[in-house]
């Protein structure tokens, strides 16, 4: 028989996430903190403007972009919380999850062989969905002394002449990293000299804890060579919702909007409806959500520097990534044996990218009460590492 | 500050001094202080617990009941409140916009300790005009806490990106 699979398809690593999970679920009593989707339930008035779509047969396809209304309140959002101007109706596309948005950006600006600029570590997807789209990744490793910002040095050193896009995954998963104003303006800067495009992930936009999040298409010259990609998974809690959108110059996004007719046709439209209602009176419970994740995030910093595991301070997202470099333990051998030890899940921070290493991932999307239990269990472990050591 | 201790210890009036401290990145200290505080100005009038004694051997009944009463000269609703909220039968007393002007939440024994409480009690009372009685026949949610179904579990996945 013939070769039956495409040599890009099954050259693509399996992601260090699948592998851990594998190993997680032979210990069902474990507790996770290995998640990375919000532990609140979607607030009510979101879900049952759900289901009275459901109700009112809102069951067929809506256009290609998405629901006219849906788009409105869309760009209405980004303009009052990130001063970004966008037509609904040329430069807005509705797709399943900012991950579809990410893929459709991808395939629509690459030419084999053309290079993406990706900050890491970062959310696993980037890197594949850059080698199906024929263009090649360029890693480009933060560093912790930097608080894992990119610095215009790092953009300057890592641009060749086939440089076409950079990634700018702020506020970061996993590291909780996020780029000021005055941080973007220098990488603004670079990408306007040397003409680069830039994918803006966005996704955990309204977790910034201590100042609002900047989107890097509302600077100076930027708007024209930015995709900005959001969604509604982390500020609404509406991951299984599977919405998100990506907003742009017109000239991509009608390019886009094709990849994603003819793959996809639309996203859902119950899901659409649902989402209108969260952008219309959802702020409070935005506001609410932070302030939660902002108080586990403040315990978790506090208690896991207190027990001697150094931790950079997030200010984005809802992720921790303390270094564990002094135990003498690679990531995942650190996080398989506090596995193993102690039931308590985390996420080797190679999973993010080869730089993640001497890294973990622990998330704050749980209550406060299993965060303790998990921190007691961690410290445990910890002391048991010194002692060992001693 | 204080609001977000008051959001904090309403939701659970167990948590330590030590938890809100990390949370909310103030000393320990400073937590207690301010709780004490705020315990002296009787904005924190008390720790409770919820209950639901639906799920105990105890009996309990709850009952609504819908007053209509003469104000006082001077004095308004005041006097007649207080004459109502001071017997221990009585949970909660607030004064109501409507077809009513107090709305008592009574707890007893029994459906007849209830009734005798009204008849014997509240009934006769001078200023009172008229009572209506409604019984509480299930308690869905209380003090913000759905008190049926079942809590669900965590149903995400252990790991994802």
């Amino acid at each position: 028989m013939r070769e039956a699979l495409n040599k890009k398809v099954t050259e693509i690593k399996p992601s260090g996430i699948r592998k851990f999970f594998d190993i997680v679920s032979e210990i069902p009593d474990a507790i996770s903190l290995g998640v990375g989707e919000p532990d609140f339930d979607t607030p009510w008035h979101i879900r049952e403007e759900g289901i009275y779509a459901l109700e009112r047969s809102k069951t067929f396809y809506t256009s290609n972009a998405g629901l006219l209304e849906l788009r409105q309140e869309i760009t209405a959002y980004l303009s009052r919380r990130y001063d970004l101007d966008y037509d609904y109706r040329k430069e807005t596309l509705v797709t399943i999850g900012g991950s579809e948005a990410i893929d459709a950006a991808l395939r629509a600006m690459l030419d084999a062989g053309d290079e993406v600029l990706v900050p890491e570590p970062s959310y696993v997807s980037y890197v594949p969905c850059i080698k199906l789209a024929d263009g090649v990744p360029v890693s480009i490793a933060l560093k912790e002394e930097d608080r894992f910002k990119l610095t215009k040095q790092e953009l300057l050193d890592a641009i060749t002449p086939r440089t076409k896009i950079l990634i700018m995954p702020f506020p970061n998963n996993p590291t909780g990293g996020i780029m000021t104003r005055e941080d973007l303006e220098d990488i603004a800067k670079v990408v306007c000299e040397k003409d680069l495009f830039v994918i803006s992930d966005e996704i955990y936009s309204e977790l910034t804890y201590g100042r609002d999040h900047v989107s890097i298409a509302s600077l100076p010259g930027m708007r024209e060579r930015t995709i900005v990609i959001n969604g509604f998974s982390k500020s609404y809690a509406m991951t299984g919702w599977r919405l998100g959108y990506a907003c742009g110059p017109e000239k991509i996004i009608r390019q886009m909007t094709k990849i994603h007719q003819f793959a996809i046709m639309c996203a859902p439209t119950t899901s659409q409806c649902a989402a209108i209602e969260a952008l219309k009176n959802g702020d409070a419970d935005v506001e609410r959500m932070r302030e939660a994740y902002d108080e586990r995030r403040r315990y978790l910093v506090t208690r896991l520097n207190e027990m001697g595991l150094h931790t950079f301070e997030p200010e984005g997202a809802f992720y921790v990534f303390p270094c564990i470099k002094q135990f003498g333990l690679t990531s995942d051998e650190f996080a398989t044996k506090l596995l193993m030890d102690q039931k308590v899940a985390v996420v080797p921070g190679t999973a993010f990218g080869d730089c993640g290493e001497g890294f973990l991932r622990i998330s704050y999307a749980y209550s406060l009460e299993n965060l303790k239990r998990a921190l007691d269990r961690i410290e445990i472990f910890v002391e048991g590492l010194k002692k060992a050591g001693k | 500050m204080r609001d977000k201790i008051l959001r904090a210890i309403e939701k659970n009036s167990k948590i330590t001094a030590k938890d809100l401290s990390l949370m909310l990145g103030i000393t320990e200290e400073a937590v207690k202080a301010e709780i004490r505080a705020m315990e002296e100005e009787n904005i924190i009038c008390g720790y409770p617990t919820l209950i639901n004694w639906d799920l105990t051997e105890e009996e309990k009944v709850t009952a609504i009941i819908e007053v209509k009463v003469t104000p006082q000269r001077g004095r308004g609703f005041d006097k007649i409140a207080e004459r109502i909220y001071r017997f221990d039968e009585v949970a909660a007393v607030y004064l109501v916009s409507g077809t009513y002007d107090l709305a008592i939440i009574i707890e007893g024994k029994s459906m007849r300790e209830i009734a005798a409480f009204v008849s014997d009690k509240l009934a006769p009372l001078e200023a009172i005009l008229s009572t209506s009685t409604n019984f509480v026949l299930k308690k869905y949610k209380q003090n913000g806490m759905p008190l049926v179904g079942e809590a669900h579990d965590d149903e995400r996945m252990l790991i994802t990106p």
